[in-house]
Order: structure tokens, then C-alpha cells, then sequence
């Protein structure tokens, strides 16, 4: 069986799952049969990506008589479907396996079961949809699955408007993909895909199709300034779904992107690119100071996504703009840095989800300030989440640090572009790639400071328990893939070349080869690095010089209350908490961006009132972007109330005066 | 590797030193601080009731992951074994690793001066974190590498001559060389006033063999810092690769002058400047980010300025 067919296989077993979770609803073993059953399937559907990326399937396409009657569906897994089909199985298994544990936790699984191997099939489909109708139809499915998933607790507070948000925008969205497939598919409207690559088109047209494709698939993933429904919407679902909707789904919505720019619109002039890299990195930043000012923890991590989604879409950028320069193997660097870090994203970012979902389930809270202490409590847990945020905050010897790496290196290489424009925003955004990063480092300081560490904060974080086996051996699987790939980086992008060939013509020299699992991604005099020894030297020094100060000096120990310059207070409330971490942040980085201001309301002398200080923070994007332009929606839409109460004349007059203004419209036109 | 752990403490004293030799006092031996490690390693170790296994791995994890990026720092000789391990870019990262593990230290006791030493901490890296890089982007570009080994080989080289662009870079790293360890004008490290202290405050819990553990580290990471700017901007005796071990006792002694250089220039420095307030650092090393990005850019423009 090739591996299109039995991924289609896969599939229709994981719909049929959808169903009978629907006709097995009294059953008490539902859960359990449907989480694990979706987590063998999304192991097939892994295999067979891993089947197609190694070589060791062909690469074959299948054509079922479903969808418009003249057209069919065609389904076809090359390299870069077989990539992301990885993702999807790899990201789906994890959350399956957590949510079997997670799942019994939830009120209403009525409303989870269902969908949620509807949806990660539909994430499938997405990926290897030949053709722009089916394409689009697996991509509306997916949005409307998630958005069910969404409203999966539709009675919390906040769940509704997110809900809305999240439906608007993703309405939005499939009207630019539309859009940008209509112009694909151009006057002969063929929908196959083949039909689209061969056609050729104008670069000013391919350059329309990339910014609708921004639009389009941007808004899914979390593009900046359509970033706005991602930090409602995640925090708004059970745990395991924000894992997959943050770590799998943006990645699909990636997928369309680079099917359509990389594969589909043909060559693109070098122009084109700047647009995309000042995108990513200005999503990037923005994401990034969001994450750091919130309080929410499911919330940071949504907006940690939309950093993340930033630092892709920046090596794409750069991807682009080396391509259309002939640079095929620096394209090809750039590109393996955005695939590889989509990889290691879906990683910790599922980590770091569950995590957040663990501590759900044991406080039933998400504010980081009422939480605190929980590294005693939930000590598996704390250790896997720390693993999560040392990987997110791209610090060596784990992955997050050499897919950036990569991104640097690409960057690097960039003053041999020879357009002025690009060598000076490749500077730029490199500057702002480094300081996301370095924001990154104290944004998980901060929520695992503050959540894990310290005293706790509240009753319900004092008396947290552990959670159940399931979920954590999910995480541990999560949490040794981050480290693997951080020290065997070469495995990694050995696996992912043909992707990256076939996107750009180009790829990075064999990694395999080197000694010590170096990364020697141009030449070994330019720069290498090597996870392994990094990590190998740090555990030698820190077990050595450990077990030698035990051995030679002192290893006496005495338990005493903290010190604290000598004023120790017992109140948890005196510890720094989640908005005196960032403040000064705030204050430096803050006012312009985030609308950061601080009131001080000081009591004159002889007042016994408490002082206050009052921050409010407004979201920019929000209320300068989002609310006025509903406003004036708003204000049009009363404007043209008159409409509906004319004299008939005046009715005759218009649709006479709108015919001959079309009328004259296409004379000139023709 | 050894080297740099045997020598850092003594440069520590060198700077307290020439410090209170500047002021006219006598100062205490350049031996001090080895004194000072041995007592704390020998004295038993007061943990607060609260805190965690975390709290206990720390210290050791720093030390690591300082000696790591130390070691990869080429000193008095280049092409060494295993120097390819790790280039600047992922030197800066490890110092980043042991940041992040000392803020996360800092908070995990739960008392309010580890949190404003490391909310504090945390805001000077997330402003000379990406100077640094920038300012290592600048070396590389004009080394063509970002391979210490090569960019010192390179820099050796006659036809480097003086540039703008390195200029730039060189005040950026000198710049996010104070903040970093925690010297005058950023942070005071002979204060334990609570308005002023950042590093202090935040191993404020620490006694005994941990505190030696990460004093050692952070006498390390001076170490690396000059060491850093020693081998990139006045590269001259450094030993190559291929000059065989009689070259070394010359560059060993090379390298010990720039470190006592570098290290009296700190000390002069430190006295003869006041301590900045929290809010102005930002201003500081916001001028080092945009030197880092000026530099960057000139090589953009024209790779020979």
C-alpha cells in the first residue's frame, strides 16, 4: 500500500472515530477508545511521513471520485506534505496520549469527543490535498472542527466572544485563500495543482497571491496584525486541543503558505521577500512583549506561538529573497532553519501547553498569581515544563537554540545579497529576531518563576496534586525529543532535506557524516556547532565539579528560614509576582507599544488611605486597528440605513444610474 | 580548560585591588578571593526551608555552562581540540542558559530581593543579550566566520587595519561587558543596598559551597569577557594552531598581560565613574544595541569600512 492511501485510510478511521463517539456517547470507555485510538493513528500517519522523507516510499498521488464531479479529489504526499504530515501525526500522538489521562478531567466530554479526531484528520487532509478545492474544503473543515473545540467549555467566561472572534477571522481568512486560489487557478480555472505550477504568470500577480496568501493563511497562523483570535482561543480550549492548535494547527496554516509561495506561484522577484521578512520579525517582537505583559498562562503561550510563528515566517522571508537571487544553498539553510524550527516549536510548545494543562487541572487555575511553590507539589511536571521553557527560550544544548542558530548563520550570509533594500532590513530583523529571543528568556523566567517557584500564592496552589501517568509520560516523550533534537540536529535536518531540495533546489550539505553530530551547515571554517558535546561537556563539568566539592569540601546541609537581608515576611503576597517581574520591562519597552502607563495615587500626608499604583495596558492592535474599524462599519452601515426607505423613483433612479456607470466602467476598460 | 578556572579569582583580586589601591587604600591580597572560595567551600551550607531540588542543581549548573562558554574561548592559543564545538553565537546562548538558571534560582526561594534581582537581571540581558549578538554579528561579518579560532586568526592578519565598523562593535561589547558582570555603572558588586544590587540580589540566599560554586562562575565569566575582547580586537600573540607547544610559554604570557591590562583598566574604570540609577541603564545599553546594529549595518553597506 502506498502511502497516500493508507494516510487516506488513516484518515477515514479517524472520521469514523469522530462518529462513533458520537454513537457510543453512553459508553464509560469512550474517551479512553478514542484518545488512543487517535493516537495509533496519528503514529501511521507520522510512519508515513518518516516513510516518504527517508525515501523509503515512493512519492505517489491518488485521485478519488468525491468533491466537484469534473474534478475529483486529488490527494498526494511529496516531501513537504510528508514533512508536515510528521508534524501532524507526531503533535496529534502526544496530545492523544496526554488527553487519555487529561480527557477524564473533562465536564461535558460530549463536547471534545466527537471533534477531536475529526479535526486532526482534517489537519491531514489539509496537507495533502492535490487540488485547491479539496485543499480549501479540508482547510474550512479544520477551522470550523477547531472552532467547535473552541467552544468546548462555551460557559466560561470569555469563551463566547473568543469563540466569535475566532469564527470572524477565520471567515476572513478562507475568503484571501479563496481569493489568492481563484488568481492560481486564473482564466481557465483549472483547480488541480499540477494546472497551477505549470501556468505563468506575472510577477506582479504572483506578488497579489503572496500578500493574499499572508492574508489568508497569515490570520491562521498568527500572522501580526491578524494575530488577534489566537490569544482568545487557545486559552479558551481544554488543554490538549490549545497543544494541538498552537503547535500543529499555525504549522498547517504555515504549510498552505509555503505550498502556494514556494511550490504553487512559480519564481518570485526579489521584492517580494522584505515585505515577508519585516512581517516576521515585527510579529516576532510584537508577540513576544505581548507574552511577557500577560497573566494568564495559557495566554503567554499564545502569544509565544505568535513569537514563534514570527521567527519562521522571518526565515522564509529570507528563504525567498536568497532564492530569487540564485543562493540555493543559503535559501536552502534559511528554509531547513524554518522547518526545523516548526518541528521544535510543535514540540515544546505542546510541552509547554500540557504543562499549562496539568496545572489546570490540579489548582483549576491559569493566573500566574495565584499560583507559586508548584515545583514542590507537581515536581514532575515543574521538571518537564522547565525542559519546555529552556527550549523556548532557544538556550544550547536543546532545540530551540539550533534551529535559531541556523536562522543566525542565514542571516550572516545575507550582505551577499546584492539589493540595497535587503541588506538593510536583514540587518534590522536579525536585530529584532535577537532581542525576541533574548524577551523570550524573560518571559519563561517569569512564568515558571512566578507559577512554579517561590511560595504559593493561594490555598488551591498549596495544596496541588501530581496528575495522572498518561499525561506526564506524554510530556516526557515531548520533553526528550526537544533534548534529542537539540543534540542530534543533524538527524534532524538530514530527514527534512528533501523538503527543503524541493522547495528551493537546494540543500544543506549531508549533517550525518560529521564527527560528534556537528552542524557544519556551510563550511567548518565559517561555523559549526555541536549539540552533543555541548551537552556532554556541560553534564561532565556540572556532575564533576559537583561530585568533587561534595568529596573534597563540605557536604553538611542545614534547613533555616530564608534570609532575605534579615526581613523574611511570611505574606506570599510580598514575593515578586507576575506584574512586578516585568516592570521594569514594561517601563523600558513598554509605553509605545503596549500603551504601558502607571498611576501612582498617593494620600496627602495625614490620609490614612493605602497609596495605589494602577497600570493599564492597552492592546494596541485591538482598539487602534480592530475597534475602529468595526466602528466604522458601523457608522457606514447606519449611513446606508437611509437606503432602505426611498421613494420608488428614487430606487429606479439609482439601479438606472449604477447600470450605466457599470456599463461605462467596462467600456473603458475594454 | 583548567587554566581559566585557576585564573579567574585571581583577576577578581587583581580588580579589587587596583580599586582600593585608586583609593588610596591598601586592598586586600590578589590571593583574597581564593581564600575566600576555599572558606566558603569548607563551611556547611544554610538552605531556606522553601527552597527546592532547584534550587540545590543551580549553582553547579551555572558553573558548567560558564566554564563551557569559557573554555570555548580561544586564550593563548587557537585551533584546539574541540574548538569547533560551539561558535560566538552559541557562546552567548550558554551565558544565556546560565542567566536564565540563576534568575530561576533567584525566584525560587519566594523572598522579594530574589525577585527584583532577577526581574532586574532579566531586563539588562533582554537589552545586552542582543547587543552582544549584534556586536558578534559585526566581528563575523567581517571575518567572514563565527568561529572564534578563525576571527582571531583573521583578526592576527595584516590587511584587517582599523575600521569603523569594529570600533563600533568594540564599545558595544565593552558596554555589555559591564552590564553583564554586574561591574560600575550597572550594578554594584561589593553593595548589598537593596536599590542598587541586581547580581547580589539575587544569590542573596545562597551560603557556603553553592555561594563558592557561582562566585567562582561569575569571576569566570569576567574572565571570558576579557579574554573575549582580548582575542578579537588585539588578537597579537595568540599561538596558532600549527606553531607547536614552544610557542605557547610566549603567548601564555601574552595572554596574562592583556588579562592584567584589561583587568586595570576595570578597576580604573569602576572607580572614576559614579553607579547608574535602574532606569537609566536601558539608555546605557540601548547605545550599545544601536552601536552593534550601526556597525552591522556599515558592513551591510561596504564590507571594507
Amino acid at each position: 500500500m502506498s502511502a497516500v492511501d493508507l494516510s487516506l485510510y488513516c484518515v477515514a478511521a479517524l472520521l469514523a472515530l469522530g462518529l462513533a463517539a458520537i454513537a457510543l456517547r453512553r459508553s464509560a470507555a469512550i474517551s479512553a477508545l478514542v484518545y488512543f485510538g487517535s493516537a495509533l493513528l496519528s503514529l501511521v500517519l507520522a510512519g508515513a511521513g518518516v516513510a516518504v522523507l527517508a525515501g523509503a516510499a515512493e512519492i505517489t498521488g491518488r485521485v478519488l471520485p468525491v468533491g466537484l464531479p469534473w474534478l475529483g479529489s486529488h490527494w498526494r504526499i511529496d516531501a513537504l506534505s510528508a514533512f508536515f504530515l510528521l508534524v501532524v501525526g507526531f503533535g496529534g500522538a502526544a496530545a492523544s496520549v496526554y488527553a487519555v489521562g487529561y480527557g477524564r478531567h473533562e465536564s461535558e466530554p460530549q463536547r471534545v469527543l466527537p471533534f477531536y479526531p475529526a479535526f486532526l484528520g482534517a489537519m491531514a487532509l489539509v496537507v495533502m490535498a492535490n487540488d485547491a478545492f479539496s485543499f480549501l474544503l479540508s482547510w474550512e473543515v479544520m477551522s470550523l472542527l477547531s472552532w467547535a473545540l473552541v467552544m468546548a467549555h462555551h460557559r466560561a467566561a470569555g469563551t463566547q466572544h473568543a469563540g466569535y472572534v475566532y469564527l470572524v477571522m477565520a471567515g476572513f481568512g478562507t475568503m484571501a485563500l479563496l481569493l489568492a486560489f481563484g488568481l492560481l487557478a486564473g482564466s481557465a480555472g483549472d483547480y488541480a495543482f499540477e494546472a497551477m505550477r505549470a501556468a505563468a504568470r506575472s510577477p506582479a500577480m504572483a506578488a497579489v497571491i503572496l500578500a493574499l496568501m499572508l492574508v489568508g493563511a497569515g490570520s491562521k497562523a498568527g500572522l501580526v496584525p491578524l494575530h488577534v483570535w489566537l490569544p482568545l482561543a487557545h486559552p479558551a480550549a481544554p488543554s490538549h486541543v490549545s497543544a494541538l492548535m498552537s503547535g500543529v494547527m499555525t504549522k498547517v496554516a504555515l504549510y498552505g503558505l509555503i505550498r502556494v509561495v514556494f511550490d504553487l506561484v512559480g519564481p518570485l522577484e526579489w521584492w517580494a521577500s522584505p515585505a515577508v521578512i519585516v512581517l516576521g520579525a515585527g510579529t516576532a517582537v510584537l508577540g513576544i512583549l505581548n507574552a511577557l505583559v500577560a497573566s494568564d498562562i495559557k495566554k503567554i503561550l499564545a502569544y509565544s506561538t505568535i513569537e514563534n510563528i514570527g521567527v519562521i515566517v522571518a526565515a522564509l522571508g529570507l528563504a525567498l529573497a536568497f532564492r530569487a537571487n540564485g543562493m540555493a544553498a543559503t535559501s536552502a539553510l534559511a528554509f531547513s532553519a524554518a522547518l526545523f524550527h516548526i518541528v521544535n516549536h510543535a514540540a515544546f510548545k505542546s510541552l509547554l501547553f500540557m504543562g499549562a494543562g496539568n496545572v489546570l487541572v490540579a489548582t483549576g487555575q491559569r493566573e500566574l498569581d495565584v499560583l507559586g511553590g508548584l515545583i514542590h507539589r507537581m515536581p514532575v511536571t515543574a521538571f518537564l515544563v522547565l525542559v519546555g521553557a529552556l527550549a523556548i527560550s532557544a538556550l544550547p544544548p536543546l532545540n530551540g537554540f539550533a534551529s535559531e542558530w541556523l536562522l543566525f548563520q542565514s542571516v550572516l550570509k545575507s550582505p551577499e545579497l546584492p539589493q540595497a533594500g535587503l541588506q538593510i532590513i536583514v540587518p534590522a530583523a536579525g536585530a529584532m529576531l535577537a532581542l525576541a529571543a533574548a524577551l523570550a528568556a524573560a518571559a519563561f523566567v517569569r512564568l515558571y518563576g512566578v507559577g512554579f517557584l517561590g511560595r504559593p500564592r493561594s490555598d488551591v496552589a498549596a495544596k496541588a496534586i501530581e496528575v495522572d501517568r498518561f499525561a506526564l509520560a506524554a510530556m516526557g516523550a515531548l520533553a526528550l525529543v526537544c533534548v534529542l533534537a537539540g543534540i542530534f540536529p543533524g538527524v534532524m535536518l538530514d530527514l527534512m532535506a528533501p523538503a527543503a531540495e524541493a522547495m528551493v533546489n537546494g540543500r544543506l550539505p549531508v549533517q550525518a557524516d560529521e564527527a560528534w553530530q556537528t552542524l557544519v551547515p556551510i563550511a567548518e571554517t565559517r561555523s559549526t556547532y555541536s549539540g552533543l558535546l555541548v551537552f556532554l561537556f556541560i553534564v561532565f563539568s556540572a556532575t564533576s565539579s559537583a561530585w568533587l566539592v561534595h568529596r573534597l569540601a563540605s557536604r553538611r546541609l542545614r534547613r533555616g528560614p530564608a534570609w532575605d537581608c534579615g526581613f523574611p515576611s511570611n505574606i506570599a503576597n510580598t514575593q515578586y509576582g507576575a506584574g512586578s517581574f516585568v516592570q521594569p520591562l514594561r517601563r523600558v519597552l513598554g509605553t509605545i507599544l503596549l500603551g504601558a502607563r502607571e498611576e501612582v495615587a498617593m494620600p496627602p500626608p495625614g490620609d490614612n488611605r493605602p497609596a495605589r499604583l494602577l497600570v493599564t495596558l492597552r492592546d494596541v492592535i485591538w482598539d487602534g486597528g480592530y475597534l475602529r474599524l468595526a466602528a466604522l462599519i458601523n457608522s457606514a452601515a447606519t449611513q446606508m440605513n437611509r437606503l432602505q426607505f426611498l421613494t420608488i423613483r428614487r430606487y429606479l433612479s439609482l439601479v438606472v444610474g449604477s447600470l450605466v456607470s457599470l456599463l461605462l466602467v467596462l467600456t473603458i476598460w475594454n | 580548560m583548567a587554566l581559566v578556572v585557576a585564573l579567574a579569582p585571581a583577576l577578581v583580586g587583581l580588580v579589587r585591588k587596583v580599586r582600593a589601591r585608586m583609593l588610596r587604600r591598601r586592598g586586600a591580597s590578589i590571593l583574597q578571593p581564593y581564600r575566600d572560595i576555599l572558606r566558603l567551600m569548607r563551611k556547611e551550607v544554610v538552605l531556606a526551608e522553601n527552597a527546592s531540588w532547584l534550587f540545590r542543581v543551580v549553582p553547579y549548573m551555572v558553573f558548567a555552562a560558564t566554564w563551557v562558554a569559557a573554555a570555548l574561548v580561544p586564550t593563548f592559543a587557537t585551533g584546539l581540540q574541540f574548538n569547533w564545538t560551539a561558535d560566538l553565537i552559541a557562546i552567548v546562548a550558554l551565558l544565556g542558559s546560565a542567566r536564565f538558571f540563576l534568575a530561576l534560582a533567584g525566584m525560587d526561594v519566594g523572598t522579594s530581593f530574589g525577585g527584583i534581582g532577577a526581574s532586574r537581571e532579566m531586563m539588562i540581558a533582554a537589552m545586552a543579550e542582543p547587543a552582544l549578538l549584534l556586536a558578534a554579528f559585526s566581528v563575523s561579518l567581517v571575518a567572514g566566520s563565527t568561529q572564534l579560532s578563525t576571527v582571531a586568526a583573521f583578526m592576527a592578519t595584516e590587511d584587517v587595519g582599523l575600521r569603523v565598523s569594529l570600533g563600533l562593535a568594540l564599545v558595544a561589547l565593552v558596554i555589555v561587558a559591564l552590564a553583564e558582570n554586574a561591574r560600575i555603572p550597572v550594578d554594584n558588586p561589593t553593595t548589598h543596598l537593596e536599590l542598587t544590587m541586581v547580581h547580589e540580589a539575587m544569590v542573596l540566599e545562597y551560603s557556603g559551597r553553592h555561594l563558592a560554586m557561582i562566585e567562582i562562575a561569575a569571576a569566570l565569566k569576567l574572565l571570558l569577557y576579557i579574554s573575549l575582547i582580548g582575542c578579537i580586537f588585539v588578537p597579537w600573540g595568540i599561538a596558532s594552531g600549527g606553531s607547536g607547544v614552544a610557542a605557547y610559554p610566549l603567548s601564555l604570557a601574552f595572554y596574562l598581560g592583556k588579562l592584567a591590562v584589561g583587568g586595570v583598566l576595570l578597576g580604573v574604570f569602576e572607580v572614576s565613574i559614579a553607579k547608574m540609577r535602574v532606569f537609566r541603564v536601558p539608555d546605557f545599553l540601548g547605545a550599545a544595541l544601536m552601536l552593534g546594529l550601526l556597525g552591522m549595518l556599515l558592513l551591510f553597506v561596504s564590507r571594507s569600512l
